[in-house]
C-alpha cells in the first residue's frame, strides 16, 4: 500500500495546469512518466534532493492509469484530492453538476465505514 | 489590552463568490436570497468596527502537505497572498493580497506555546478559501490586517475535538491579554455535515440534515458540554466524510465560551451543504 504516493500523484497533477491536461489525454503515459521522474521528488524542499524508495503497487498504478476513481476510493486515496482533479478533467464534458452527481452515483455501493484514508 | 469585539463562526462555501457575481442565465435561482443573508451577516461584523481579524481556517492541501503536516499553525508574516490556481479553476476565486499583523501573530505564538499548544508557524503562507471565503462574505474590502490560524481537519490522524475547543478558549484569552488598544474580531469557518468525493456528495441538502439541525442548536446555545458528549473523531464520519470540518466550529465555540448564546444566528439550506452563520458580541451588541 502506498496511499501516500497515490495522494502525491493526485496532489501534484491537480496543481499543475499542464499536467491536468496531460493526465486527461494520456493517463497511462502520464502515470508511467510521473512514477519514473517525479514520485521521489521531496516536495516543500529545495531541488536536488530526492527520496529513493517510493513506487506504486500494481493495483494503484492500474487505478491511476485507468482514471478509475471508484478504485481510488476503495484504496483509500484522499477523496478531496480525487474529486478536485477529476472535476478539473471531466466537468467540462457535462452539464452543471452532472459530472459530480455521476461521480457520487458510481460510489453508491460503498457503505459506512468508508475505506480508511489515513496515511 | 486588546478587546474582542466580535466572535464569528461561519461555514465557508467557495461557490458564493461565483454565485453572487453571476448575472443573467448564469445566476443560480438561490443567489439573491444567499446574497441577502450574507449582507445581513456582514453587517454583524461591520457594526463591531474591528481593527484586526484573527482568521481560523484549514488549508485544503495547498501549502500544507502530507510530508510535513502541522496540526495547528499560526501565520506570522507582513502579508498573505491568497487563493490558488485550482480554486480559480473550480470556483472562480480571485487572487488577493492581505496584510498581516505580525505583533499579534508573535503574541499568539509565544503565549500559545507557553500554554501547552506546540503551535507550528509559517513566515510565508499563501492562504486558501477557508480564510478568503469569510473575507469575501464579511469584509470584501479586504482592508484589515489578519492573523491566520490553520487547523488540521483534513489529513488524519487529527487532533481530538476537545483540543479544538481548548485551543479556541486559549485564543480568546491570549487575544484579550495582547497589550494593544486595538479591536479584534475572531472569525472561524468550518462545515456542518459535508461529503466530498463520496457517494452522498452534492445532494439536494447536506448529507445529514438531522446532524445539521443539532449542530446549529449546539453552536447557537453555546452547548459545548452537549456537543463534546456526542462528537468524537469516529462519530464525525457518519454525517459525511468531510464533516471533521465541524471541529473548526467547535474551536469557535471555545472562543465564544461555554454557555455563550450567539447574538446572531442564521442558516441557509443549500444543495450540497447547509450554510450557517453565527455572531457573538462578548461585550454586548454594538450600538
Amino acid at each position: 500500500m502506498s496511499k501516500y504516493l497515490v495522494n502525491k500523484f493526485l496532489y501534484t497533477v491537480d496543481r499543475d495546469p499542464e499536467l491536468v491536461e496531460r493526465y486527461r489525454d494520456d493517463p497511462a503515459g502520464t502515470v508511467e512518466w510521473w512514477e519514473a521522474e517525479r514520485a521521489n521528488a521531496v516536495l516543500n524542499c529545495h531541488t536536488g534532493e530526492a527520496s529513493t524508495w517510493l513506487r506504486f503497487t500494481d493495483e494503484e498504478r492500474a487505478a491511476l492509469a485507468g482514471h478509475d476513481h471508484v478504485k481510488l476510493f476503495e484504496l483509500g486515496a484522499h477523496p478531496f484530492l480525487t474529486l478536485t482533479l477529476f472535476i478539473a478533467m471531466f466537468e467540462r464534458d457535462h452539464g452543471p453538476l452532472e459530472y459530480q452527481l455521476a461521480f457520487g452515483a458510481r460510489l453508491k455501493h460503498f457503505e459506512m465505514p468508508y475505506p480508511d484514508i489515513a496515511t | 489590552m486588546a478587546t474582542v469585539v466580535a466572535v464569528i463562526a461561519s461555514t465557508h462555501h467557495p461557490f458564493f463568490y461565483k454565485a453572487s457575481t453571476a448575472t443573467g442565465e448564469n445566476r443560480p435561482p438561490f443567489a439573491d436570497e444567499w446574497v441577502r443573508k450574507i449582507t445581513a451577516f456582514r453587517e454583524t461584523l461591520t457594526r463591531a468596527n474591528p481593527d484586526v481579524l484573527v482568521m481560523v481556517g484549514s488549508d485544503h492541501f495547498h501549502q500544507l502537505w502530507l510530508d510535513n503536516m502541522p496540526q495547528f499553525l499560526v501565520g506570522k508574516a507582513p502579508f498573505y497572498d491568497a487563493n490558488w490556481y485550482n480554486e480559480e479553476r473550480e470556483f472562480g476565486m480571485p487572487r488577493m493580497l492581505l496584510k498581516g499583523d505580525e505583533d499579534l501573530s508573535a503574541h499568539l505564538l509565544r503565549q500559545g506555546i507557553d500554554r501547552g499548544f506546540d503551535l507550528a508557524f509559517s513566515n510565508e503562507l499563501r492562504i486558501d478559501h477557508s480564510i478568503t471565503c469569510p473575507i469575501i462574505t464579511l469584509r470584501p474590502e479586504a482592508d484589515l490586517p489578519i492573523v491566520p490560524i490553520y487547523t488540521n481537519i483534513f489529513a488524519p490522524p487529527l487532533p481530538q475535538p476537545k483540543r479544538f475547543v481548548q485551543l479556541g478558549e486559549a485564543v480568546r484569552e491570549i487575544v484579550e491579554s495582547w497589550p494593544s488598544d486595538l479591536r479584534v474580531a475572531i472569525i472561524g469557518t468550518g462545515h456542518l455535515s459535508l461529503e466530498l468525493g463520496g457517494p452522498r456528495q452534492f445532494g439536494p441538502h447536506g448529507p445529514d440534515p438531522e446532524f445539521d439541525r443539532r449542530a446549529v442548536e449546539w453552536i447557537a446555545s453555546g452547548d459545548l458540554e452537549g456537543c463534546l458528549s456526542e462528537v468524537t473523531l469516529d462519530s464525525l464520519h457518519a454525517p459525511g466524510n468531510a464533516t471533521h470540518g465541524f471541529m473548526d466550529f467547535m474551536l469557535m465555540m471555545g472562543v465564544a465560551g461555554a454557555g455563550a448564546k450567539a447574538d446572531y444566528v442564521d442558516s441557509f439550506d443549500l444543495f450540497h451543504t447547509m450554510e450557517a452563520y453565527f455572531t457573538w458580541y462578548p461585550n454586548g451588541a454594538p450600538r
